[in-house]
């Protein structure tokens, strides 16, 4: 029987298959680090008086915490401030290599990686972040991971973990018009719910996977925990290589063609077995948007909130009427008039140049609506400067919206970015859990184009809303 | 770690399903760089309305932790089991887990228990009936008892057998150290290096 993507790149990393129902235990190519989940890990090595086992399999970056204004000054939150010394303290003592704050490499760890080509197909990626899961869209092995983990990798470079169980999400057909990778993967979620994919890792396939860029798969696989899922992966193809040769640390001369060829060993055998399998029909797609506490609470834009009384689960009954109640929202409203305090572009799922160029090509020449702050978060520095020289900071500030420097910023609010209790924001992010964006703050996630649409209607909106002879198919009326 | 066999103590019902690590303990608490003292920080946002379960005069010094269905989703800090703990909490009981949250469990010795959707329900009507009854976690028999009901629960082999053991996972991986050597060696030339090259 054939393997799939996920078995193939597993088993060549297995450096003792487990027995008796012990894990294997797992090399881990690139160990991805930032401040938050990292000091006591560092703190743990000295304890036990370990070294990095490998320093050069290892990169940090400041992400979380780090002001997204005003960078060149001191951080002003002491604890914040504490926190990146503390990253850049460990990083000197134990050799590693760090972006900090200000340099032209930093950015949200899970942009960086990607964009330094040291993510690439057929490795191993980890990282003290749920959100790892990203680097999964060029057919790595990618999942986040406890600090407990972190140290464990940080001193023996493996992980002893046991096989996951494989699930095919196969999404087939064209995406309609205004339709994009955020609203696949929200879709996703919505069907097989917050805990479908416990124990599994998601390969996303079919037509529809194909055809996206390499940063609408990362949108995708990026939120694959989301649907419970520690990893989610993408076959390596043409688009992967095109995106992935000449970068900075891409494989050069002879060892890319090495890669390439054994990268294209890697898609899933037409005789592999999946354990789980999944099937959505790309046409039927329409924009999604949240409309509660957690991201399986989704409609289309064009939909309504659904009554509580309608889920068959109680304990999904219980969830939705606790989720209203915090959202301040009644079964029924019809999605697109829900009116916003602010919108925000940014975070892992959705904060690289092309989703600021989406963003930008629907505000253009457009005023933001009064009393809705609007926020752009590059995900990068880099991402930020290739913005700036598209003029794309010159429509945002234009729009009248605030133009930012790198970073997670407000998907969770560990820096000043944050809701004031009671605010609604319509977010590219990827979590809309109570009090995410900021205590008491309501959050409905949403791609980057219905973030600009509502950016400027000041209601949750796509953007066909913004022009009443565009042609109105996507609202499925 | 500590050997772990039996968690007794109060059993607290957390009558609510999707609890994320987000609820468990919020973003601001993880600016701190110590592993300890998060007990002030654990559902620190419910935990403002005096209604909420841990509020209640009948919960103190609670053990264990009986909650619905994909507990500890999202995101992955560790410092959610940290919380946990340092509350005092040594078993979490749920039908279903998010899967970092309960790796993370594991290496903390937090045990966390998997049993049915109806088992729990039933808990709960036990405690509602009998509020500040104990609970009993036994690890060496897979069982969780509250009151008069027994039920089984689920946990992989080798998690039980670190815990039974209290053994340290980076202690256990070392002693297979030649063998990351070995792999180390057969590594391509092409795979990811992120330091300059010498």
């Amino acid at each position: 029987m054939g393997k799939t993507l996920a078995e193939k790149v597993w088993d060549d990393h297995v450096v003792a298959k487990g027995s008796d129902g012990a894990p294997d235990l797992l090399y881990i190519d690139l160990h991805l680090v930032h401040e938050v989940t990292s000091p006591q890990a560092f703190d743990g090595l000295r304890m036990a008086g370990r070294p990095v086992r490998r320093p050069d399999l290892t990169i940090a970056t400041e992400d979380h915490n780090t002001p997204t204004l005003n960078i060149t000054q001191q951080i002003a939150d002491p604890v914040s401030r504490t926190q990146i010394e503390t990253l850049r303290k460990n990083c000197a003592e134990f050799g590693i290599r760090l972006h900090p704050l200000g340099d032209k490499d930093q950015g949200i760890v899970h942009v960086v990686g990607p964009q330094l080509g040291l993510t690439m197909p057929g490795i191993t990626v980890v990282c003290g972040d749920s959100h790892t899961s990203t680097h999964g869209a060029f057919g790595a092995m990618a999942f986040g991971i406890g600090t407990s983990e972190v140290e464990h990798v940080l001193a023996t470079q493996t992980l002893p973990l046991k096989p996951f169980k494989t699930m095919a999400i196969t999404v087939e057909g064209e995406l309609r018009d205004g339709v994009t990778a955020k609203d696949v993967i929200l879709a996703v979620i919505a069907k097989i719910g917050t805990g479908g994919g416990q124990g599994y890792v998601l390969e996303y396939r079919g037509s529809t996977i194909r055809s996206l860029s390499m940063e609408g798969r990362m949108t995708i696989c990026n939120m694959s925990i989301e649907a419970g899922a520690r990893a989610g992966m993408v076959a390596p193809d043409q688009t992967t290589y095109d995106y992935l040769e000449g970068r900075p640390h891409a494989p050069k001369g002879v060892d890319w063609d090495a890669a390439v060829a054994y990268w294209n060993t890697l898609a899933t055998d037409d005789d592999a077995v999946f354990d789980a399998e999944v099937f959505l029909d790309a046409g039927e797609l329409e924009p999604f948007v949240t409309w509660g506490t957690n991201p399986g609470q989704g409609v289309l834009l064009s939909d309504s909130i659904p009554d509580p009384a309608s889920f068959a689960d109680p304990n999904e009954e219980a969830s939705a009427r606790r989720a209203l109640e915090y959202m301040d929202l009644a079964a029924g409203t019809r999605m697109k008039d829900i009116r916003v305090d602010a919108v925000f572009m940014g975070s892992c799922t959705n904060s690289r140049i092309e989703d600021l160029r989406a963003f930008a090509s629907v505000i253009k020449g457009k005023k933001k609506a009064d009393g809705v702050r609007v926020m752009v978060v590059p995900g990068s520095a880099r991402v930020r400067l290739e913005a700036e020289a598209e003029g794309i900071d010159k429509i945002v500030e234009e729009f009248g919206a605030e133009w930012r420097f790198a970073g997670c910023s407000m998907c969770l609010g560990m820096n000043p970015d944050q809701l004031a209790p009671g605010e609604r924001c319509a977010s590219t992010s990827n979590r809309n859990f109570e009090g995410r964006q900021g205590k008491g703050g309501r959050t409905h996630l949403v791609s980057p184009l219905v973030a600009a649409a509502t950016a400027v209607r000041g209601t949750l909106s796509g953007p066909w809303d913004l022009d009443s002879s565009a042609d109105l198919v996507a609202e499925g009326a | 770690m500590e050997k772990l066999t039996v968690v007794e103590g109060v059993a607290v019902p957390l009558e609510r399903a999707n609890v994320d690590t987000d609820q468990i303990i919020p973003a601001e608490f993880l600016k701190r760089v110590t592993k300890t003292g998060f007990d002030d920080a654990l559902f620190f946002a419910w935990r403002q309305d005096p209604d909420f379960v841990l509020n209640d005069p009948a919960f103190q010094n609670p053990a264990v932790l009986i909650a619905g269905p994909d507990f500890g989703t999202g995101s992955s800090r560790e410092h959610a089991v940290w919380a946990l703990r340092d509350y005092g909490f040594r078993a979490v009981v749920s039908p279903r887990f998010g899967d970092i949250f309960r790796g993370n469990s594991g290496k903390q010795g937090l045990l966390t228990a998997q049993v049915e959707e109806a088992d729990v329900e039933a808990m709960w009507a036990l405690i509602r009936a009998e509020p500040g009854v104990s609970a009993s976690v036994d690890l060496i028999e897979k069982t969780v008892t509250v009151g008069t009901l027994t039920v089984d629960f689920e946990i992989d082999d080798y998690t039980r057998w670190r815990l039974l053991e209290g053994l340290d996972d980076i202690g256990l991986t070392l002693r297979d150290e030649p063998r990351i050597t070995e792999f180390e060696t057969s590594r391509e030339t092409w795979r990811p290096r992120t330091l300059p090259a010498q």
